[in-house]
């Protein structure tokens, strides 16, 4: 891994500064470039998205002023240098940074890129009638300003250790102001030629775009590369599932790209054996995980304290219990079946970058025996069906996930796992679009989680897991008062957490913030077993051998690098 | 003599005289007493079923479908294991003593999962379809006899057309799915809601060509001629109306099992079926469209087992539709 | 008759009312989130803030009379301007769909080819195929012809077409290589060559849903036959001295539509409504596509729009199947 990590630094090194890696190459020489991404993009304009497709199909066309590359460091994009405390692009006291773009860069209409559009975007996104997807990415700026044509100072209202959100990763690109001007809070909407052809920075612009469907682009002639991309034109088409789309790479050639690929290790081996595409692999901050509620979710409490903190679970209070839940799991054996190659088993929620990952290898190891002494112990003893009983209550779990055929095989070993060592589990599976929403009015919705045990994959933004860490306080737990809205899921409230993640929020550096958040997640997990990590999943695409210059990138989008990918000599 | 032991003996007349030798006439005359329309049923019964035997196919399609019920119901008894045991060392084997069938890719034992999964496909598939075709015949006759019945019904047929089935059934997912799982269990509960759900959304076409059919067969002579001795409506419809339309209910029967069946696995795929350690047949079909290539077995299986299901109904209501009609009986 | 249809057409005016506020009112009622795919990074107040942008803030029945409002009024406003160059229309918000923000009716247009093609040229040729083979069916019944397509169509109606698309393509798309598994919707029809292309990329999808539709219809086409095959106006046809050609396909056959007319009426609209899983399968992103993935994203007024278009298509194409009965057997009168 660390060989291939500084390889890949090498690379993007090279890349970043703009040194032609492929200079015989020329500009749309080589082309067309077919991707495949099957959920297909609904816009363009990531501001409006919602969801991961449309940040993907808009990073081939718009770019921010940084970008993250697949070591996880930060490299220049639009800017001209990364800002500092020792450059002086960012203030002492930590509450401003300044980015100077790069000179004489045009936006594909011709026209130059200025501080103007800069300050532009952020004033659209933090715009409150436009229901600006990435807000989150501008949250806690009081001003932006245009210094020069070519520098633009943004102003926090506090100190920020972390200031790379706004501008930094595709999911927060610079919009072209003279295109976007008239599409300013409300008129968002009415905006359907601009959401659907952005002008932008990127190597490649848009001829046609059909929502849902296929995005037709074609090389951007002011790209700031003379010689890129390699490709003249791109066909990024939608739909179908994942396996189709592995298909269409794998077995029959047709595409050379595609994205998001989830089907079982031994079909994606047989897929692979056919020796037309190779998978791309990035391991980031992708954590598969079973959440234990400490709360009563049952169903004889009347509507409102359902799942609310006046009720503490009965069976999961117990640590002891939870431990032995968390014990009886082989996630080795749960990766081996389930990803292969795309996963590994971790017992960490913050398994990536290396700085913030702990040494936390315990819950690696099944122990059932040790399991089922736990449960002796924390007095729950075997029925006459082998199901645990205490005080005529049978440890009895309902177990809630989405729908999905990994978590579905996950769902039925671990319930034998757990049948095992006495625990009744019964099952529930939901649809994806209910599971992950937040329709106040659904019971089967994640946060409401009106089950004991639930499981998905959380994620976080950027490099740092601070905020996503901080996500696990007293105050977000979600609840009837703020229409369960809040990302403690799982219920869990600390004192001594909540402590930790105030001191989160002050705290500058690196290492003291990489010592802080291992602290964090040993609490949640090792510690406390609210949260039970099963696999640290990796970024999986597939890419046809046809295509050469692929670097997969777990913290930006995977097209990171769109503008060196070429047709590979056969 | 009681009615009862008339009865007997009537069948067993039938009965000596059918083993006898050939048919004697004596079993299609009227019983000697025409109030006790009892008598006069069972005979018919039986004859047409004397007539569903002549029909090779739909013998065969008998016996293959008792052999179908017979292997969902007594064969997880002769074979007990349990078809949501994981075997992690088993998995993906082949066709062995252990395991007859082979293994999926969790190590669960195939042969045991096709027969559970054979009866909750069933059952759904012949409880759905028998809801769907009664309440889309019943609906479909009422608005064809009953000219008064024909503009509410029909506008409500096409409400129910026009309806987005999905969204429908997560809301009645999203409604019922606790309240009945706490009333009948998660198994029974979801079975209930399940056919429920199919059975509601699938009646309509049923009920627009039953009433096509009607509105055609009210304008016949011989429901004029029963019309004007004055025959009630109720026995109208039974007698007269209902068996002219039962080929066309017969074929949307048919159809109905097999769609009921993939629309089953359908919603569990939406999440909205069973619980996921509950095989049915279109599950197995559906989890194994992925490995083919890798292990066919597992699709053409499932696969199998639904078409031989939907041939042996299909034919069985060919032999009973032949059987019925008094035309081809007489030949 | 032509009273029947006026009355009927009038009638079906407050049925489709009706109809759309059953459907919104469903729709509303239903679990699910148009941010349900918004990446769970995106912290709740964010989320509700872009709810608030979609409209969502507002009480269900102002929404539906603002739908009502866009759907009949300013939908109608806008394609007038844009025949004849008017602008009634400006400044007026049309129906827009929650996923891509853009105005609903663009999208179904950008829609309409593809499944036109692809789904109704597959119902064309299984309703072609299908009345051949059920008269022949009936007529020879249990010849081997008659046994062979019972088999044929009752395992293909059997078999889903999640399965039996997967199949074509592993067969014709990766071992065989003769079609190719991805549809190409921007594909354009300009000379010979490239028709070839688009029938290639046709021949696969056609095949699974032509099959489908063809076992059901030719079924019901079958039964009907042998109901009237036996009936004595054929006797007396026959008796009479007609050829048997003139019996079976003008006496019997008419007779027998009425079920077949009643299936096909249901399954027109229902080609308008496309192909979910075929679409899917072979990524032809018709209109089957477009409602799946919009009821996924609880996008409402794309949901509305597609189903309640659907429900015109329906209202009117039973209103035909009743008036082709009429035609078929003028002994059924409604009036």
């Amino acid at each position: 891994m660390t060989r291939r990590t500084t390889q890949l630094f090498a690379a993007t090194a090279l890349a970043g500064m703009g040194l032609a890696t492929t200079a015989m190459a020329e500009r749309g020489s080589d082309g067309q470039l077919n991707l495949l991404l099957w959920q297909a993009p609904s816009t363009l304009n990531v501001y409006l998205s919602t969801g991961t497709k449309d940040m993907l199909a808009s990073s081939l066309i718009l770019e921010p002023l940084a970008a993250f590359a697949p070591d996880g460091s930060i490299i220049p994009r639009l800017a001209a240098e990364i800002p500092s405390l020792e450059n002086g692009g960012i203030s002492e006291d930590m509450t401003s940074i300044t980015w100077k773009l790069k000179e004489g860069l045009k936006w594909s209409d011709g026209t130059p890129v200025t501080a103007d559009d800069v300050k532009f975007t952020a004033d659209y996104c933090m715009n409150d009638e436009g229901g600006c997807a990435q807000a989150a990415k501008f949250s806690g700026i009081t001003s932006i300003e245009a210094v020069d044509p070519l520098t633009v100072k943004i102003t926090y209202d506090g100190p920020r250790p972390n200031p790379f959100d706004a501008f930094v990763g595709s999911q927060a690109p610079v919009l072209q102001k003279a295109q976007f001007e008239s599409c300013m809070g409300a008129a968002s909407a009415s905006c359907t030629a601009q959401n659907f052809g952005p002008i932008g920075t990127g190597p490649f612009r848009v001829t046609d775009f059909r929502t849902n469907d296929v995005a037709s682009l074609d090389a951007n002639p002011e790209y700031r590369e003379a010689d890129k991309p390699a490709f003249a034109t791109v066909n990024l088409k939608g739909g179908g599932d994942s396996s189709a789309a592995a298909r269409a790479v794998l077995e029959t050639g047709e595409y050379d790209y595609a994205w998001n690929i989830q089907i079982a290790p031994d079909v994606l081996d047989g897929m692979l054996a056919a020796g037309k595409g190779k998978l791309e692999v990035d391991f980031g901050a992708t954590v598969e995980h079973i959440k234990l509620n400490m709360t009563d979710p049952s169903s004889s409490l009347p509507e409102g304290e359902r799942s609310t903190l006046a009720h503490p679970h009965p069976i999961l209070s117990d640590v002891k219990v939870r431990r032995a839940l968390s014990m009886a799991i082989d996630r080795q054996l749960l990766n081996e079946i389930g990803y292969g190659d795309t996963g590994r088993a971790t017992c960490n929620m913050v398994p990536a970058p290396e700085i913030f990952a702990a040494d936390n290898p315990d819950c690696l190891t099944q122990d059932i025996e040790g399991a089922k002494a736990l449960l002796d112990e924390a007095g729950w003893v075997p029925g006459g069906d082998g199901i645990r009983e205490k005080d005529g209550q049978r440890l009895k779990m309902l177990f809630q996930t989405s729908v999905n055929p990994v978590r579905q095989d996950f769902q039925a070993l671990i319930k034998q796992w757990w049948t095992e060592i006495g625990v009744e589990t019964e099952l529930k599976t939901i649809d994806a679009s209910v599971f992950f929403g937040s329709d106040p009015g659904s019971p089967d919705t994640l946060v409401k989680f009106y089950a004991d045990v639930e499981m998905y994959t959380d994620v976080y933004d950027g490099t740092d897991p601070g905020s996503f860490l901080s996500e696990h306080t007293c105050a977000s737990i979600p609840s009837p008062e703020n229409q369960w809205q809040g990302e403690n899921a799982a219920r869990f409230c600390s004192e001594t957490f909540d402590a930790m993640s105030v001191e989160m929020g002050k705290t500058a550096g690196l290492e003291a913030r990489a010592e802080l958040a291992k602290t964090m997640n040993l609490m949640l997990t090792r510690d406390e077993m609210v949260l039970l990590p099963l696999i640290a999943r990796g970024r999986v695409s597939v890419s046809s051998n046809a295509l050469a210059g692929v670097q997969m990138n777990a913290w930006d989008s995977e097209f990171w690098n769109v503008a060196d990918w070429s047709r590979a000599a056969e | 003599m009681t009615e009862t032991e008339r009865q007997q003996q009537l069948d067993t007349a039938e009965l000596v005289a059918e083993t006898a030798g050939p048919a004697p006439v004596t079993g299609e005359l009227p019983p000697n007493n025409p109030v006790h329309a009892d008598g006069e049923t069972r005979s018919q019964w039986l004859d047409v079923w004397r007539q569903f035997r002549s029909h090779t196919g739909a013998m065969v399609a008998l016996v293959l479908f008792l052999g179908v019920i017979l292997f969902v119901t007594i064969g997880p008894l002769i074979w007990t294991i349990d078809p949501t045991y994981v075997d992690i060392r088993a998995r993906n084997s082949g066709f062995t003593a252990a395991h007859p069938l082979g293994t999926d890719q969790l190590g669960r034992d195939l042969l045991a999962r096709l027969m559970s999964g054979g009866r909750v496909s069933i059952a759904v598939g012949l409880t759905a379809m028998t809801l769907a075709i009664t309440l889309g015949s019943f609906i479909g006759v009422m608005s064809g006899y009953f000219r008064r019945l024909d503009a509410p019904l029909m506008r409500m047929t096409e409400l129910f057309l026009a309806l987005p089935l999905l969204p429908l059934l997560l809301l009645m997912v999203t409604l019922f799915r606790e309240p009945l799982s706490q009333t009948f269990g998660p198994a029974m509960g979801i079975f209930l809601l399940i056919v429920t759900a199919i059975g509601a959304t699938s009646w309509m076409q049923s009920a627009r060509i039953v009433r096509g059919e009607v509105l055609g067969l009210k304008e016949r002579e011989f429901i004029l001629a029963a019309k004007s001795i004055g025959t009630p409506p109720r026995r109208m419809i039974l007698r007269h109306i209902l068996p002219n339309v039962l080929s066309p209910i017969m074929v949307a029967a048919t159809l109905g099992i097999a769609t009921a069946i993939i629309t089953e696995s359908a919603l569990s795929f939406l999440g909205l079926g069973f619980p996921p350690d509950f095989p049915t047949w279109g599950r197995l079909l559906f989890d194994a469209v992925d490995q083919m290539v890798l292990y066919p077995w597992r699709v053409i299986l499932p696969g199998l087992f639904i078409s031989l299901t939907v041939l042996c109904v299909n034919y069985i209501g060919d032999g009973l539709r032949d059987a019925m009609d008094p035309r081809i009986r007489g030949r | 008759m032509l009273n029947f249809t006026i009355r009927r057409t009038l009638l079906a005016i407050p049925t489709l009312l009706f109809i759309s506020l059953v459907i919104f009112l469903l729709l509303e009622a239903s679990p699910g989130d148009p941010l349900g795919d918004v990446p769970l990074t995106v912290p709740p107040e964010v989320k509700e803030r872009m709810r608030e942008a979609l409209g969502l803030g507002q009480a269900w029945y102002i929404r539906y009379v603002l739908w009502l409002k866009q759907f009949f009024w300013v939908e109608p406003l806008h394609w007038f301007d844009q025949v004849f160059g008017t602008s009634y229309s400006a400044g007026m918000q049309r129906v827009i769909s929650f996923q891509s923000r853009s105005p609903v009716f663009d999208v179904i247009a950008q829609r309409v080819p593809q499944t036109l093609t692809v789904v109704g040229m597959s119902y064309v040729i299984g309703v072609l195929i299908a009345i051949p083979i059920g008269i022949i069916s009936a007529y020879k019944q249990y010849s081997w012809f008659d046994q062979l397509g019972t088999f044929v169509s009752m395992v293909g109606f059997s078999m889903p077409t999640f399965f039996t698309g997967v199949v074509l393509i592993i067969i014709f798309g990766v071992k065989l290589q003769w079609f190719p598994s991805i549809y190409d919707t921007t594909h354009v029809v300009r000379d010979w060559p490239s028709f070839l292309v688009q029938v290639k990329q046709m021949v696969m999808p056609v095949t699974v849903l032509a099959l489908y539709n063809a076992a059901q219809i030719s079924r019901f086409m079958r039964a009907s036959m042998l109901d009237n095959l036996n009936q004595d106006y054929v006797r007396t046809a026959r008796a009479k001295g007609l050829s048997e050609k003139t019996v079976v396909l003008k006496h019997v056959l008419r007779n027998s539509l009425i079920p077949v007319v009643t299936v096909i009426a249901l399954g027109l609209p229902a080609v308008f409504g496309g192909a979910i899983i075929t679409e899917q399968v072979f990524k032809v992103n018709g209109l089957g596509q477009l409602l799946i993935s919009a009821i996924h994203a609880n996008d409402i007024p794309m949901v509305l729009t597609l189903t309640f278009i659907f429900a015109i298509l329906i209202v009117a194409f039973t209103l035909i199947a009743d008036i082709v009965y009429g035609l078929l057997d003028p002994r059924i009168r409604y009036d």
